[in-house]
């Protein structure tokens, strides 16, 4: 199952002794050995996450400083804004915002997280993407900002109804935070930067740790009853219902924000009669596509029937069409909702939601419908 | 109780010539939670390898090959609804369907328990 792949070579994130003691099944991941599920199995651990509190290690993303030479933060913000199409110059202290780095063509070379914590910017981007990403930032940020790829501190996601109440019992003051807050906080005796924030759909937080106190914050978090540890297995699959895009599948190089439907993530001040309209890579292509259309979109898709659709299916616009309009990208089976959900492109013109679509699964076209996303409502403490 | 390399069980029953066929609490514990399941369709006739139903766990999908040669006499039609049951109780309540085999002497080229367990070693 993992030929070609030297398990010798994996990197291990700061847990690795625990996922391995707690008896979590192992597989490479972005060139890391990481959980994807422990010995309560996806579906549990997906539905435990909705209903209590889950704790995942997510130590394989990269965490990046950018300090402006200058000292201001907003030339930090002015700058990498040069490489997102969003507003960072009006990030306000200590909040955070979603954002991607776009192409030349308007495609997307990765997603991530930005928060303004005061002197500087910290950025959280994709395990697959951390090292072209850090270069993309050195060679357009080199001369305003000091670049430092933060190698010594881990972060976990404490996702789930129950995330405020277990955090509050280690600082009080997590409870104030609102959705997208980012705050330094002790826990467990060691400074942690925390948002929160997280990629479940569910309140929660994410905490960056010190490499040396990780695994005792974990251990201290995970005595809580209400805590189990949380693999990628669920990881994948409650942020499919939550309709958020795992990058690599639902986004890459070749979609477009427009075509991705995250222009909700592309605030005024960088669109057309914007106070800084455009300034980003593809932006010509962004804004055209936002002005007229584009031919796909992508699109939340509840198959009909009991099968789970998955990654690559291809869809059809009628039972005979001969050629397919686009594909699933991501496909599984929703614990939560109790049904197959899936997400993947088709041509705007069958993208409404309600419309019937037809997916070939074995050799069989079986209908399916457009719908809103998310699946689950999201649970935000906004 | 005779088994295929391919992770089924397969035990004779009362009727002449017809055996029930399920998956082993190996592959169903290899597999993870099930979500869904096909079944084939009574009097369908299959040849040993073709893909006779589906089965999806929260990971993936995979085929059920027929073990053998026959035609497929029963399905157990209360598993496409309690499709959990596979994984409860593979050997018992999770059995999948019954075929007539064309040879029922095709069952002694099976494996027999100790080889299986060898095989799964």
């Amino acid at each position: 199952m993992f030929e070609g792949n030297n398990l010798a070579e994996l990197f291990k994130t700061p847990l690795h002794a625990v996922h391995l003691e707690l008896g979590a099944k192992m597989v490479p991941f972005a060139g890391y050995d990481m959980p994807v599920q422990y010995p309560l199995g996806v579906l549990k651990e997906h539905l435990h996450t909705r209903q209590s509190a889950g704790l995942f290690d997510v130590s394989h993303m990269g965490q990046v400083r950018l300090t402006p030479k200058s000292g201001n933060v907003k030339d930090a913000a002015l700058a990498l804004e040069a490489l997102v199409p969003m507003n960072l110059l009006d990030l306000g202290l200590s909040r955070q915002r979603y954002a991607f780095f776009t192409n030349d063509t308007g495609g997307i070379l990765d997603d991530l997280m930005v928060a303004n914590r005061g002197d500087h910017l910290f950025v959280v981007v994709n395990a697959a993407c951390k090292g072209a990403d850090f270069e993309h930032m050195k060679k357009y940020l080199s001369d305003s900002c000091k670049l430092e790829m933060i190698e010594d501190r881990a972060l976990i996601a404490l996702q789930g109804p129950k995330a405020e109440t277990v955090l509050a019992r280690l600082a009080p003051e997590v409870t104030d935070m609102r959705f997208m807050d980012v705050a330094t906080v002790t826990l467990n005796g060691s400074e942690c930067w925390i948002s929160r924030s997280g990629y479940t759909g569910e309140d929660g937080y994410e905490i960056s740790v010190p490499e040396a106190d990780t695994v005792a914050l974990t251990r201290a978090l995970l005595a809580f009853e209400e805590v189990e540890p949380i693999g990628l297995g669920a990881r994948d699959s409650l942020r499919l219902e939550a309709g958020l895009c795992l990058y690599g599948h639902d986004i890459d190089t070749e979609t477009t924000p427009v075509e991705g439907n995250l222009v909700w993530a592309m605030q005024k001040a960088r669109r057309a009669g914007g106070e800084r309209a455009g300034g980003f890579p593809g932006a010509d292509v962004i804004l055209d596509q936002l002005a007229n259309g584009c031919a796909r979109k992508r699109v939340g898709i509840k198959p009909d029937g009991r099968a789970p659709m998955r990654d690559g299916t291809p869809l059809f616009a009628t039972e005979d069409a001969s050629d397919a309009m686009g594909s699933i990208t991501s496909g599984g089976f929703g614990p939560t909702v109790g049904h197959p959900v899936a997400m993947g492109y088709v041509d705007s013109a069958h993208a409404a939601t309600g419309t019937t679509i037809f997916a070939e699964l074995r050799g069989k076209r079986l209908p399916a419908t457009i719908v809103n996303l998310p699946f689950t409502p999201a649970n935000f403490k906004r | 109780m005779k088994f295929t390399e391919e992770h089924e069980w397969l035990d004779t029953t009362e009727d002449e010539g017809v055996v029930t066929v399920g998956i082993t609490e190996h592959a169903a514990e290899a597999l993870g939670e099930l979500v869904f399941l096909e079944l084939p369709e009574v009097g369908t006739k299959v040849v040993k390898g073709d893909e006779v139903a589906v089965i999806e766990s929260v990971k993936a999908a995979s085929e059920i090959l027929a073990p053998l040669d026959g035609e497929i006499v029963e399905v157990n039609e209360p598993l496409v609804d309690n499709v959990t049951l596979v994984n409860d109780d593979p050997t018992g309540k999770g059995w999948f369907f019954r075929i007539k085999l064309d040879n029922p002497s095709d069952m002694d080229d099976l494996l027999d328990e100790d080889a299986y367990k060898a095989l799964i070693e």
